[in-house]
């Protein structure tokens, strides 16, 4: 890729010497990782780090990597990135939303360093971009929530209004009312991404207004922990969450980013690397699931794997028509399913939930 | 038998001398620590402290880092010294960056000499704003301005918060919660040709000047010196009170505005729901840092902006946890107050007299 911008600028005899002088480098490749919180024993940043460890595992020696936790999406995380690409990173993780404008922007001034911005959607012939498909495994959560509720009312704790997490809420309900036509979400936004004390009070809520079963789209252990307490189900997410409700969770969405930054650090090295937009689900181990609690019947596990090997194989789309948006206006007409476009800019809910958007 | 006693004449490079001593037991503490890692102490101190400052581009990133600081670290200073406590510079800094960058956005793509200070007038009169509620709260029901200032900075981070995710929010941006990309005249010019050092540093040294200056020779500085060292001496002399705490949380609220839109305009470059890392906390930390100087502040701010930088240093280079920073931070601010003790009392070793 830059190889060719060498050779226009250069001339056939630099272009051969740095060609030259990339493969006979003795040096490891030097992988960095930028991350939004600590490092801690589960959640995001959590997975990310096990992306980074499966790296070092499987390229031993020849990779070197690196990571800076606990940066803020503000100013400083241009300073960060900037530092690592000085100090020779050859590719760089840059795991948070807010990290996207800072990403373009130093790649910018290191043109022969590679970077990889997780979840937005600025790319460069240098920025490659990547996030999963969550809403799969929403589905499959769904499915299982709308089997499992006796209140038939599940509690919802939400994040940020932005399309990831609707589309997750959507999926999840279109799911759960497919296989139980009573059951009402309940969503309580908290504006964040992780803070135990107002997760935990937003589940108590929750619990209060008739829910049975808690859905999370944010990081902290707490509101599993409620559940535990209460004596009700909960979700796991982003990772297996079983330690915090070993009867409480039904099972868990666990972000994989192993498969991926193996691969992509493998590409690095052999120079197949170009600037891509990864959306992997099921079917890349992208998107994974925790074993099914103790509570799931065997009826609805056959259910749930089904429903994940058909999402996996292509078979089945979680946003599959006759769909309304929540105004009643139509969405997709019956068998069409939505594309990526839609997906990655849905800012409405679909006909069925209460309550309005932030 | 160890004894500590007044000193009879300080001289001004006692001071020095402290700040220099805790700088060394710093460094040795670290060391130690490091040592305790199993890392070579002495490369890994230059690695942590001297690297990052070893080009342009990390002299220019330091400045970056300092400027919020140094510009708060100034305006709390005086208000400290009349003994008006304005804990909430950080919500007036958030109030200043998104007034300021409503104005750049309402202004977007239209190019013009007086788009950039009009952008800088907005930040500064929403910290102002931000800042006059403590003041007449104080005034009128003599309400505790550390409380009101404080509590304050969480309305303006959820403000910030609301706005980003509603009117401010990039209309092409897939709904997520960030503004547009501000636009060239609305972006403060960089001083250097690498990093982000930019003209709110050079704001930052004439706010110290100035802030000197009116330490020294207004008679507001005098006014509002007295008023903080005893209240009964500043009515006796005819001071307002009032007037004091106006000018405190004036002063502090515009400044920490100006802070605000400048970290905006010439860090960030949009809005975004985050956009301090703490600076108007930490600037509590640089102006006593400082003890109160004005014109100290410039060092103080730069020694702890350094923190920071040399916090993102460790983790890179030596691979040492986040917390690191933390632990750098507080031990450079337990030695140089520690010694400071130094300043005005000295050890004697011998038996009591």
């Amino acid at each position: 890729m830059f190889g060719f911008r060498y050779l226009t600028a250069l001339g056939c005899f630099v272009a051969s010497l740095t060609l030259a002088t990339s493969v006979n480098a003795a040096d490891p490749t030097k992988v960095g990782f930028v991350y939004v919180g600590p490092v801690a024993d589960a959640g995001w940043t959590y997975e990310h780090d096990r992306g980074r460890l499966a790296v070092e595992k499987e390229h031993g020696d020849k990779v070197e990597t690196v990571f800076v936790e606990s940066v803020s999406e503000g100013p400083d995380a241009e300073r960060v990135i900037s530092q690592m690409a000085a100090e020779g990173a050859d590719l760089i993780f840059t795991t948070s939303f807010g990290y996207m404008n800072p990403t373009i922007k130093v790649a910018k001034q290191f043109p022969n360093v590679k970077f990889e911005h997780a979840t937005g959607y600025k790319r460069a012939d240098n920025v490659a971009t990547y996030s999963s498909r969550f809403y799969e495994g929403r589905h499959v959560l769904g499915l299982i929530a709308g089997k499992m509720t006796k209140s038939n009312t599940i509690g919802y704790i939400a994040s940020f209004p932005i399309p990831e997490v609707v589309r997750g809420i959507n999926a999840a309900y279109l799911a759960a009312k497919s296989v139980n036509p009573a059951v009402q979400f309940k969503v309580i936004w908290v504006s964040t991404w992780f803070d135990p004390g107002k997760e935990a009070d937003a589940a108590k809520a929750l619990i209060d207004q008739g829910a049975d079963i808690l859905m999370q789209h944010t990081d902290s252990a707490a509101p599993m922990k409620i559940a535990e307490e209460r004596g009700i189900y909960a979700f796991g997410q982003a990772s297996d969450q079983a330690a915090y409700g070993p009867n409480a969770q039904l099972t868990a969405i666990i972000d994989d980013w192993a498969p991926y930054y193996v691969r992509r650090v493998d590409e690095a090295m052999n120079g197949s690397w170009s600037s891509t937009d990864t959306w992997g689900g099921f079917d890349t181990g992208m998107v994974a699931l925790a074993p099914y609690g103790k509570a799931v019947p065997d009826d609805v596990k056959a259910m749930a794997e089904e429903a994940r090997k058909a999402i996996t194989e292509g078979r089945l789309h979680a946003f599959t028509g006759p769909i309304n948006k929540q105004d009643g206006s139509p969405w997709l007409k019956a068998g069409e399913t939505a594309d990526d476009g839609t997906l990655l800019g849905m800012d409405f809910y679909v006909e069925g939930i209460e309550g309005s958007l932030p | 038998m160890i004894m500590i006693e007044a000193r009879a004449v300080t001289r001004w490079y006692h001071e020095w001398i402290a700040v220099f001593i805790a700088l060394l037991l710093t460094a040795a503490t670290v060391s130690v620590l490091l040592a305790s890692l199993g890392l070579d102490p002495i490369s890994s101190l230059q690695r942590i402290f001297i690297r990052p400052l070893n080009s342009v581009y990390g002299v220019s990133e330091l400045l970056a880092k300092a400027t919020p600081l140094i510009t708060i670290g100034v305006a709390l200073a005086l208000g400290f010294r009349a003994g008006v406590w304005n804990i909430g510079a950080e919500g007036q800094l958030v109030m200043g960056g998104l007034c300021g960058g409503a104005v750049a956005l309402a202004f977007w793509n239209i190019d013009g000499f007086w788009v950039m200070p009009l952008i800088l007038l907005g930040g500064t009169l929403g910290g102002l704003a931000w800042g006059a509620i403590p003041a007449f709260l104080k005034v009128r029901f003599n309400a505790n301005e550390i409380l009101v200032s404080l509590m304050l900075t969480y309305v303006a981070i959820l403000l910030l918060s609301v706005m980003v995710h509603g009117p401010l929010r990039d209309p092409t941006g897939f709904n997520f919660p960030e503004s547009r990309l501000f636009h060239d005249a609305a972006t403060l010019p960089k001083l250097f040709s690498a990093g982000r050092g930019h003209l709110g540093f050079v704001f930052a040294l004439i706010f110290a000047v100035l802030g000197t200056w009116v330490v020294k020779r207004w008679h507001l500085g005098f006014e509002m010196r007295v008023t903080g060292l005893s209240t009964s001496a500043a009515k006796f002399a005819g001071y307002n009170r009032d007037r004091t705490v106006w000018m405190a949380l004036l002063i502090g609220g515009g400044m920490s505005g100006f802070a605000g839109v400048v970290e905006v305009t010439g860090n960030i470059g949009q809005l975004v729901p985050n956009i301090s890392p703490s600076y108007g906390f930490t600037a509590i930390i640089v102006a006593f840092l400082a003890r109160l100087h004005p014109l100290a502040v410039i060092p103080a701010g730069l020694l702890v902006a350094l923190s920071y930088l040399a916090g993102e240093a460790a983790q890179l280079s030596l691979g040492i946890p986040a917390a690191s920073t933390q632990v750098f931070q507080g031990l450079l601010l337990f030695f140089l107050l520690g010694t400071s003790l130094l300043v005005n009392y000295r050890i004697r070793f011998g038996r009591v007299a």
